[in-house]
């Protein structure tokens, strides 16, 4: 950090940022469908972490990367589709359901996982944008990973395809009012089980990330909680899915200002840095919140939006 | 909502469809260990010794079962409000930070004042992080599941800045952890048992907040909240009295726990601390359908499965994750099970059949 001084601290921060959005971009955008249809999903933690595992695990066994990434949207799916078939079921609260299949998910992943905490997985590759550049820094923080690309292009594909496409009105109106939606002829629980599966896909690559790519192994600390706090991130972001690639590099980049200030010698509160999206969060909510009126934005059959 | 007295058929009801719902998840339990080569029966006595198999592995679970008393507390009682406040986590680490900031600024005071300063001080701080969601959603509208949830990795990252900063022991070097509350300030064990006070403490305030909800004037109050917002208010009930009250006698439940897990076992605040006994406390208060009395004895049953892990790896050479898969499966099996409540006929009231004026018979 020395040749760049002060200069490294945005550059690093930058080049955290992309890397530590990814896992928040896709379990976001995740959410983000799955509120869409009208229920939360709080279990997106224990998918993400079964999505790093399965990916790894893939990943090593096979010496395809890319295929791990494929089955660690899988297994968010059947973690998605356990999820809407519980909730389908009258009077079954889905914050609770989402709270216990992330301790069922966390636990599956730490039992299958065991056998892959020692080996070498191949990764997943990276796109190198700072080759002009003779300066290291530079060069680390260019290095974009593919997924992320992935996930910038998906965010604004998924508003467009919400707005402009019969599957997109469909989620749109069953989360609004599921009444009025059945009026229409939607099969409510179907259309919610389709945007949950959906989102439990987005959320398991978000965890093959983790294992495939940053930090790059398999271990039962791999996530710091991204899946749990995708909730508060896409509330930030309005159930936008392009403000949630917005929201995604600003929760990225806060986790990536206390190391990048720690080595120009700012050591005190670097863990205050890491709360700095919550209290953000919090914060706005507090400021557009009303007794009178829900969020703007907010698919009004969302319970924790009444 | 009754578990015991009142209605017989309403309790065999409450009793039956969640010991049904734990045999259904006993046998998927027993096909995951299957499909892993052990043998299921043998798991089964396995994880039954060791919960309750013997009077050591039942203080085990007692133990193990403190905590979670506590925090369910803290989702059972807003719930009659008819809030979902899962922000058990962060209260009981405000509350572990408060005991050991206590019991520092008190040195040279006799034990039994630096104990009950400790008590109160993680009460009243855990009581205060939860009244705030409260607050948030009484005056500003900010739902409370989100801003408990955001108030849990608040609470984290204000612990990790404290222990690695300003409340750092330098002594301690394996992890960062606080200053230690002091030898002689402990809290020791239960005469005739090898569990610590907290178990009474859990205990107690399950019963006391179980009497206040179903037998005063203010849990009466309460659940006409949960019943119906506007209708209250109509009523005259003092809505946001109700809700700050309420949810600061939750916050502080959780964080009696962190000043249990604190001042009768660690001593110190570290991550130690971030275990998830909040986010479990959520589920055992979902799973006693928010009855404070309920929460006792199916904090015992996961408290219970959480002392059996070690067990299992040793007799069975399956992973300690393994009671964790066997927890998740019950929770969600025993959540889905939620709308067989009053399907069943043997269970309903006998009902009076509208009559002529002859003699009422009992519906068919």
């Amino acid at each position: 950090m020395e040749a760049l001084g002060w200069w490294g601290v945005p550059l690093a921060v930058l080049g955290g940022a992309i890397r530590g959005s990814t896992p928040f971009l896709f379990v976001s955008l995740g959410e983000c469908l799955t509120e869409k249809s009208g229920r939360i999903n709080l279990g997106l933690e224990g998918t993400l972490v079964m999505g790093a595992m399965s990916g790894y695990g893939v990943s090593y066994l096979t010496g395809w990367p890319w295929l791990g990434v494929l089955v660690a949207g899988m297994c968010g799916m059947l973690l998605g589709a356990v999820h809407a078939s519980i909730c389908a079921r009258p009077r079954v609260n889905d914050i609770a359901v989402g709270i216990a299949l992330m301790l069922f998910g966390l636990g599956l992943a730490f039992y299958l996982g065991k056998p892959f905490i020692q080996p070498k997985a191949p990764r997943l590759p990276a796109m190198q944008f700072g080759w002009w550049s003779d300066s290291p820094q530079v060069r680390a923080a260019l290095e974009v990973n593919v997924l992320f690309l992935i996930g910038a292009v998906l965010a604004p594909a998924l508003l467009w395809a919400l707005y402009n496409t019969r599957w997109g009105l469909a989620l749109r109106a069953v989360g609004d009012n599921a009444d009025a939606a059945r009026t229409m002829g939607y099969a409510v629980n179907r259309v919610r089980l389709l945007g949950t599966v959906a989102g439990g896909f987005l959320a398991g690559i978000g965890g093959s990330f983790l294992s495939l790519y940053y930090p790059g192994s398999w271990n039962e600390a791999i996530s710091s909680g991204q899946g749990l706090m995708a909730v508060a991130l896409v509330i930030f972001a309005r159930w936008d899915p392009l403000l949630c690639l917005v929201a995604a590099l600003l929760f990225g980049g806060a986790g990536a200002l206390g190391p990048a200030l720690q080595s120009v010698g700012i050591t005190s509160g670097y863990y205050l840095f890491n709360a700095a999206p919550y209290v953000l969060t919090l914060l706005l909510m507090i400021a557009t919140s009303s007794t009178q009126r829900t969020l703007r934005g907010a698919p009004s059959e969302l319970s924790v939006t009444k | 909502m009754r578990l015991l007295g009142g209605d017989p058929r309403g309790a065999a009801e409450a009793l039956t469809i969640p010991a049904g719902a734990l045999a259904v998840s006993l046998t998927l339990f027993g096909i995951f260990v299957a499909l892993a080569g052990a043998n299921p029966l043998g798991v089964y006595e396995t994880i039954y010794s060791g919960a309750f198999g013997s009077w050591f592995s039942w203080q085990n679970t007692l133990q193990r079962a403190t905590p979670l008393m506590l925090t369910a507390l803290c989702t059972a009682l807003p719930a009659r409000l008819g809030l979902v406040v899962i922000g058990a986590e962060g209260a009981l680490i405000i509350g572990a930070l408060a005991t050991v900031a206590i019991a520092v600024v008190l040195p040279g005071v006799s034990p039994w004042i630096v104990i009950a300063a400790m008590m109160l001080a993680g009460m009243s701080a855990g009581g205060l992080w939860i009244a705030l969601a409260g607050g948030l959603r009484y005056y500003r509208g900010v739902n409370e599941t989100i801003s408990s949830l955001l108030l849990n990795y608040i609470a984290i990252a204000v612990m990790n800045h404290a222990v690695g900063g300003p409340m750092r022991d330098p002594m301690v070097l394996h992890r960062p952890s606080s200053w230690h509350v002091g030898e002689r300030n402990m809290v020791g064990l239960i005469p005739g048992m090898d569990v610590h006070w907290g178990l009474v403490f859990g205990v107690v305030a399950c019963i006391v907040t179980y009497v206040l909800m179903q037998h005063t004037v203010f849990g009466f109050a309460a659940s006409i909240v949960g019943g119906n917002v506007r209708a209250a208010r109509m009523a005259g009930a003092p809505v946001g009295r109700l809700i700050l009250v309420t949810c600061f006698i939750a916050g502080a439940a959780a964080g009696l726990a962190g000043a249990t897990e604190i001042a009768a076992v660690h001593g110190r605040a570290s991550t130690s601390l971030v275990v998830g006994y909040g986010y479990t406390g959520i589920l055992v208060a979902f799973l006693a359908r928010q009855n404070p009395l309920a929460v006792i004895p199916v904090a015992i049953l996961f408290g219970g499965i959480d002392a059996a892990g070690g067990l299992l790896q040793r007799w069975h050479d399956l992973p300690d994750a393994t009671v964790h898969v066997m927890r998740g499966i019950i929770f969600l099996v025993i959540l889905a099970s939620e709308p067989l409540y009053g399907r069943f006929r043997v269970f309903q009231q006998a009902v009076v059949a509208p009559s002529d004026g002859i003699v009422p018979t009992e519906a068919t």
